[in-house]
């Protein structure tokens, strides 16, 4: 069966979804989106390059709160510009923090790009720049405009549902081209030996930090979508916790495939609702934290290669 | 086993002329001292090999020379240029290839694909993500090419991690070939061999001179003496002799020194 | 800034540098001897300033008393989960150590927020330690914060002699450097690990305990910790102790100065240190060594 099949199928079953679901559960479906978005963008740097990223969320939540702050109170602004500016925020940033923390490997680059990550967070938190702790509101949502026709509006649901769905589309099929792609086949070569790539000719560092810009310019995208969906960001979309949960996302898909990536968002998140969810728990919802975190440490323990793992023990076939 | 094809490859310097040489390298760790002082010439047409006890400065002279590991001190040239602070991948692209005593081909892809990979070093325009890898005729040309070299034709498709001991060897053979190297640096390719393997290895090695400057570090003293023109003995991080093999085997400081110890 | 409003930065600088330098030893330690990156081991200063919060009724005064069955506590708390918890984390890689250690941060904080509330608490010194000496005209420093340096001079004097004068630090020392040939050696690599682990556990919770009359204890304070210790360890390099050193005292200065002079962007100074150590010496100000 052609790799391509299940996606496309997915896909069209989530375009044609909104026609059956109730309003809180498109939007669970849009957030569950943004953050495999989120979760995709880890996982070219993760899987496929081998790189320990602790401080993803830092890229997420710059192209939040530049989407946020480049609005201003001006009005609507267009997606056209503001959604690259954005990724673009973003993907400066990756190429700052990638250029220092590429020059570590192992368990130093871990350490360094959680630090990174964390001098972001305490520029919008602590400094006048970013709104500080409360965060900042998103007065008007962006749209596209061509010749005083609006042909998308962000601010009315099904636009957004198709645009947030565009989105993971894109980005999925952009990472599945770059993978198949030399330039993907030598992230690969990376990630099992740096040294013998090196050895052949490859100027290792500087493909490592395509990978790194790319990630953080795609976590860029899911973060103005997430900006565009809540009408809100606050610095904790920066936080390590969020980097925590994205590291989560994939590792509890399965690390080494774009499906892991998604499956892993859909996975984390649902657990995150249920666990959080009084109606189902009761009084335990409110200790969520330990729930989530007992059951990420049996996970890890249990399930190493993750859901899709699982999913090829249970079965006996070699997917991902 | 595959009929052993090697290409002709473009024309090289002179034979007689080395296209590859150091000059007094230096490796200093701290207080110790690895490499002292080595001069050695590797010219096209011949395997210069390199022997000596453990400790003796064979891995820190090889990982100098290919780039791994920056001198203390002491130049090396590359076809008349100055390489001395090339970085490695630099080199790779120049020509030099090298091989490794611990078998480092990436096991979870097909044999064609580890050397396709090393082929792509060389194409230029990497970022052009449109492009499938796996119909890149290119580089799946000379990884072909490499693959007949090294005997491992019929071998194409498997998954490299499925090969036996020899046959990685002969694969960690083929993946430097793969880069189209001019000069070839050989870490120990015979460890762990068989007498058959061994046999089909120095076969190879005696084709592959005829366009190369192979450097061979070795233990297997039958087969340094067979296929060597030329041998440097170093021990404690010094060249004590480099001559042909016969003045080596006459030499009495060599037999003190090293023939003569438990061989 | 007059003479005596320098001084006292100064001093505040080195009480924070030596304080951070207990919480990073340990980090370092763990991971130079074991190799295991711990995300909690802020969580373990956290414990610290908490348990100084709650064992304060019933100690009052005697505070030295307090510190050592704190540092008990922590380090039989700390033995009990490298043998629960931490023993299988050695032979897995970096991202389910990663990964297994962030959920343990969840852990200890539900755990924290279940038994002792999430509000933020005061610690009072104890009266003998209360007050200070003046210092110029306007400015007095307090005696708590001397004693608070003196007992990290005096805990790294004596971390520096067990590393580097007894049988134990031989082997800590050996371990680090070599984990396999120290196993071959047959010396008991478990219980090596065991201990190890407990004292930097104890460290950082005694270093914990002795914060908390100075920074109060909320919520928080494991994970702001936790970062700035991964700063020191990558500017000192990991596994060296007199790198942990220099780098916690540096880190000191420049947050405290910062402070001073840049105020709100202050926050960002240690980072751009860490950019600067980055651009120049990625390995770390010290390489390997103890």
């Amino acid at each position: 069966m052609k790799p391509w099949i299940v996606p496309v199928l997915a896909a069209v079953a989530l375009a044609a979804l909104p026609a059956v679901l109730t309003p809180y559960t498109q939007d669970l479906v849009v957030k569950i989106a943004v953050f495999a978005v989120f979760a995709l963008s880890l996982e070219l740097l993760v899987g496929t390059t081998g790189l320990v990223s602790l401080g993803h969320a830092a890229f997420f939540g710059i192209g939040a709160y530049v989407t946020v702050m480049a609005t201003g109170d001006r009005g609507a602004a267009s997606a056209l510009w503001l959604l690259p500016a954005a990724m673009a925020a973003a993907a400066l940033y990756a190429a700052f923090v990638g250029a220092l923390s590429l020059r570590t490997t192992g368990v130093y680059f871990i350490m360094v790009t959680l630090a990174f990550a964390q001098m972001a967070y305490f520029v919008f938190h602590d400094t006048k720049l970013g709104g500080g702790s409360d965060g900042i509101f998103l007065y008007s949502k962006p749209v596209i405009e061509l010749g005083g026709t609006v042909l998308l509006d962000l601010d009315r649901k099904p636009h957004l549902y198709y645009a947030v769905l565009a989105a993971l589309v894109f980005t999925y099929a952009l990472l599945a081209l770059i993978r198949r792609s030399r330039f993907g086949h030598a992230l690969a070569g990376i990630r099992v030996n740096e040294q013998r790539m090196r050895a052949a000719g490859f100027r290792t560092y500087g493909y490592k930090l395509a990978a790194f810009v790319i990630a953080g310019a795609l976590a860029g995208l899911a973060g103005f979508l997430l900006a565009v969906k809540d009408g809100a960001v606050n610095p904790e979309l920066l936080s390590w916790h969020e980097s925590g949960a994205v590291l989560l996302m994939i590792i509890l898909g399965g690390i080494g495939s774009l499906r892991g990536a998604v499956i892993g968002a859909v996975a984390f998140t649902l657990l995150k609702e249920l666990y959080q969810s009084e109606a189902l728990l009761g009084t335990l919802a409110s200790h969520w934290q330990l729930t989530l975190g007992l059951t990420i440490i049996a996970f890890v323990a249990l399930l190493p290669k993750g859901l899709i793992g699982l999913k090829a023990r249970l079965w006996g076939s070699a997917h991902g | 086993m595959a009929e052993l094809q090697v290409h002709v490859a473009e024309p090289q310097a002179h034979a007689g002329e080395p296209l590859l040489r150091s000059n007094l390298l230096t490796r200093r760790f701290g207080g110790l001292t690895a490499v002292h002082n080595v001069s050695l010439a590797f010219e096209v047409g011949e395997v210069h090999a390199v022997i000596g006890t453990n400790g003796a400065g064979k891995s820190t002279l090889i990982n100098m020379l290919s780039g791994e590991m920056p001198a203390s001190s002491g130049s090396i040239h590359f076809d008349g240029h100055d390489i001395t602070d090339w970085s490695q991948p630099r080199r790779a692209l120049a020509g030099i290839g090298r091989s490794y005593q611990r078998t480092t081909i990436f096991p979870a892809f097909s044999v064609l694909e580890n050397c396709r990979l090393c082929a792509q070093a060389a194409l230029p325009r990497a970022w052009a993500v449109w492009q499938s890898a796996q119909r890149c005729e290119a580089s799946l040309a000379v990884a072909r090419e490499a693959l007949a070299s090294a005997g491992l034709a019929d071998d194409a498709a498997r998954v490299a991690g499925t090969l036996s001991h020899g046959g990685k060897r002969q694969l960690e053979i083929a993946m430097c070939l793969a880069t189209r190297p001019r000069v070839l640096l050989l870490d120990e390719p015979l460890a762990g061999m068989g007498a058959e393997e061994t046999e089909r290895m120095l076969a190879l090695l005696a084709a592959l001179k005829r366009q190369h400057a192979v450097l061979l570090v070795e233990h297997d003293m039958d087969a340094v003496f067979r296929i060597a023109e030329r041998i440097t003995v170093m021990v404690n991080g010094e060249v004590i002799a480099s001559d042909a093999p016969a003045a080596i085997r006459s030499n009495r400081q060599v037999q003190l020194a090293y023939l003569g110890e438990g061989h | 800034m007059d003479f005596a409003t320098f001084l006292v930065q100064c001093l505040n600088a080195v009480q924070y540098g030596l304080l951070l330098f207990l919480v990073a030893s340990g980090l370092t330690l763990i991971f130079g001897i074991m190799g295991v990156i711990n995300l909690a081991h802020g969580s373990f200063y956290m414990i610290g300033a908490y348990m100084a919060f709650v064992l304060a009724p019933y100690f009052g005064d005697w505070y030295l008393t307090k510190l050592v069955a704190g540092v008990l506590l922590a380090a039989v708390f700390g033995y009990l989960l490298e043998w629960a918890f931490f023993s299988f984390l050695y032979q897995r890689e970096h991202l389910q150590q990663v990964l297994m250690t962030y959920a343990l941060i969840l852990v200890f904080e539900e755990l924290r927020s279940m038994l002792v509330g999430n509000d933020v608490h005061g610690v009072q010194p104890p009266s003998w330690l209360a007050g200070g000496f003046k210092l110029g005209e306007l400015m007095s420093y307090p005696w708590y914060r001397v004693f608070a340096s003196v007992a990290c001079i005096v805990l790294a004097l004596a971390l520096y002699g067990v590393v580097n004068r007894t049988r134990l630090g031989m082997m800590i020392r050996a371990g680090a450097s070599n984990r396999d040939m120290v196993r071959g050696l047959g010396i008991d690599i478990q219980r090596l690990y065991r201990i190890v682990f407990a004292g930097g556990v104890a460290l950082a919770a005694l270093a914990g305990m002795i914060a908390a009359p100075l920074s109060s204890v909320y919520p928080g304070m494991g994970g702001s910790v936790l970062i700035i210790c991964f700063v020191v360890v990558v500017i000192g390099g990991i596994g060296s102790i007199t790198g942990a050193l220099v780098a916690s005292l540096l880190v000191g200065f420049v947050d405290t100065f910062g402070k001073v002079f840049f105020a709100e962007y202050s926050g960002i100074g240690v980072y751009l240190l860490m950019a600067v150590i980055l651009v120049w010496r990625p390995e770390g100000l010290m390489k390997r060594s103890f």
